[in-house]
């Protein structure tokens, strides 16, 4: 499966169009994480424990995605965007979103 | 009175740790950008037709930086004055530039040769008092062009 935030794959030829395919994922934070990120907004610096979060449930909502692609027969994903959006106090909505095509 | 105390001492140690933090972070943000100099990321859509000679793959970086509280404080009091809120544009230039240098970091474990279609992504995810930023997440990814041979 090739994955491409690309329009045109260099090289190669799409031969049809699938649609869109998507995939999200909502995650809360934790308890735990809440009180090293307060210590972490005196001192300021990186919070680690949110990077890891938000990257575990973005790959998440990637993996997601390219499940839809596989199930319409997809064998590359492009034009992939992500978004992140708040939903509720304290959680966070991550969404993948992109074309499945067959390419040759 | 102790809440005075309290707050000078939240300040002082904002002040302190969080200038320490920032000169530290924009050291070894630009040492590492000269070394990752060789993979331009391109935020052009197209990826070049001469030579179609290459794989494709995405790639992605992403950080949360949190401010801190002495920024926090004097960003408050320019919300009072209005105007240019240096505390915060630092925190989103180095946050920026850090999600970049992670996904170039992942671009050159593949070996890939150029980064296309840059896209940048900033969501501001954790708020404090009176909805002000607390922390900030940026990410970064593109297409890494690995040439095959």
């Amino acid at each position: 499966m090739i994955v491409s935030n690309l329009e045109i794959l260099p090289g190669k030829r799409i031969t049809k169009h699938l649609g869109l395919v998507q995939g999200s994922s909502v995650r809360a934070k934790h308890v735990g994480r809440d009180i090293m990120a307060s210590l972490k907004n005196i001192f300021g610096g990186e919070l680690k424990g949110y990077t890891e979060l938000l990257q575990e449930s973005r790959q998440e909502a990637h993996d997601r995605m390219l499940e839809q692609a596989k199930a319409v027969g997809a064998n590359a994903v492009l034009n992939i965007r992500f978004s992140t959006s708040s939903v509720a106090a304290g959680a966070a909505e991550l969404f993948a979103y992109g074309t499945a095509v067959i390419i040759e | 009175m102790a809440d005075l105390i309290i707050f000078i001492t939240l300040l002082a140690m904002g002040y302190g740790f969080g200038r320490y933090a920032e000169s530290r972070h924009y050291a070894s943000i630009r040492e590492r950008e000269k070394d990752l100099n060789s993979i331009p990321a391109i935020a052009s859509r197209i990826p070049p037709q001469g030579n179609p000679n290459f794989d494709s793959q995405l790639v992605s970086g992403s950080v949360v930086i949190s401010v801190d509280y002495f920024k926090r404080f004097i960003a408050g009091l320019r919300n009072l004055v209005g105007g240019r809120m240096s505390s915060y544009e630092t925190l989103l230039d180095r946050a920026r530039r850090e999600a970049i240098l992670r996904m170039k970091t992942e671009a050159r474990n593949l070996s890939a040769e150029y980064v296309f279609n840059l896209k940048l992504e900033t969501a501001s995810i954790h708020k404090g008092k009176g909805n002000s930023i607390g922390s900030v997440e940026v990410v970064a990814y593109g297409t890494a062009l690995i040439p095959n041979r």
